[in-house]
């Protein structure tokens, strides 16, 4: 078993907001991060696959399809949004980092035919990153 | 949806890697010119991951001035800009990076209850790092 990981960048704003939650609640629970007209981060996407490596290709994965569906899935969904107001996995769900990790997972998931996803990680910044394993 | 959630955090302090129950000629021969009796200091890197459910009316593992406010509180201001052999967490034992490691999750794992403290990791230089996780296998 080999693992292969791939990066990508994109950056995006949010903002924490839980409409159940009063004001205040919001305020002191989110702080900075509640602030309604959003903020931004340069994300740093790792998706981790992993599989035998293929004896004639010597390849776990085709990394040129791996960087597709990963622009088609996530980078295009994502780069240069506000996740809050414009990608729909957020209508309802607070984009947390562990909630873009989460999203990022079930996005890419289902269209890995040749090896199977492992870990995605997602830093928020350098300082601070996700790591989701599909646990339930 | 269990998640892991990494933080890193740095600090800066000195130490002297030397062994009480060994001779002069097996200290120098052990730790080299860590065994340098004046210490030297090192940047620390720390990463402290914790894991948990994703608790669905705030989106979060943990919340992170909570585990920013302990991290801080627990160790850095303990342990920045401090000769690590004079703490406390290290008198019998060589401030080693290894077991700094262990010391801090040590800390953590007793007194951080706000999510379950997965593992920690110290970077002493950029060309070593080390990890533990209690003694359990750490998931890549």
């Amino acid at each position: 078993m080999v693992y292969l990981t791939r990066k990508a960048e994109f950056s995006a704003s949010h903002y924490y907001h839980n409409p159940e939650f009063t004001p205040e609640e919001n305020q002191r629970i989110f702080g900075k991060c509640n602030n309604p007209h959003g903020h931004g981060h340069n994300y740093t996407l790792e998706v981790t696959v992993k599989g035998e490596v293929d004896r004639r290709s010597g390849f776990v994965v085709d990394l040129k399809e791996l960087k597709e569906i990963m622009n088609r899935e996530v980078i295009d969904a994502m780069d240069h949004r506000f996740l809050n107001k414009e990608v729909g996995d957020f209508k309802d769900v607070i984009p947390t980092t562990e909630n873009l990790a989460i999203s990022i997972w079930r996005r890419l998931q289902p269209k890995l035919n040749l090896a199977k996803l492992h870990r995605v990680r997602v830093y928020e910044t350098p300082d601070l990153f996700v790591d989701f394993y599909g646990e339930a | 949806m269990k998640a892991y959630l990494t933080r890193r955090y740095w600090f800066c302090a000195s130490h002297r890697l030397h062994c009480d129950d060994m001779s002069a000629e097996e200290n120098l021969a052990a730790y080299g010119k860590c065994n340098n009796p004046h210490g030297h200091g090192h940047n620390y890197f720390l990463e402290v991951t914790v894991a948990g459910h994703v608790d669905q009316s705030t989106g979060m593992v943990c919340n992170l001035v909570d585990l920013d406010n302990f991290v801080k509180e627990k160790i850095l201001e303990r342990f920045d800009h401090q000769n690590l052999n004079t703490l406390a967490e290290f008198q019998g034992m060589v401030p080693t990076t290894e077991n700094l490691c262990i010391g801090a999750y040590d800390i953590l794992h007793k007194e951080f209850h706000y999510a379950e403290v997965d593992k920690v990791r110290v970077e002493e230089t950029m060309l070593n790092s080390f990890e533990y996780a209690g003694g359990r296998e750490i998931r890549y």
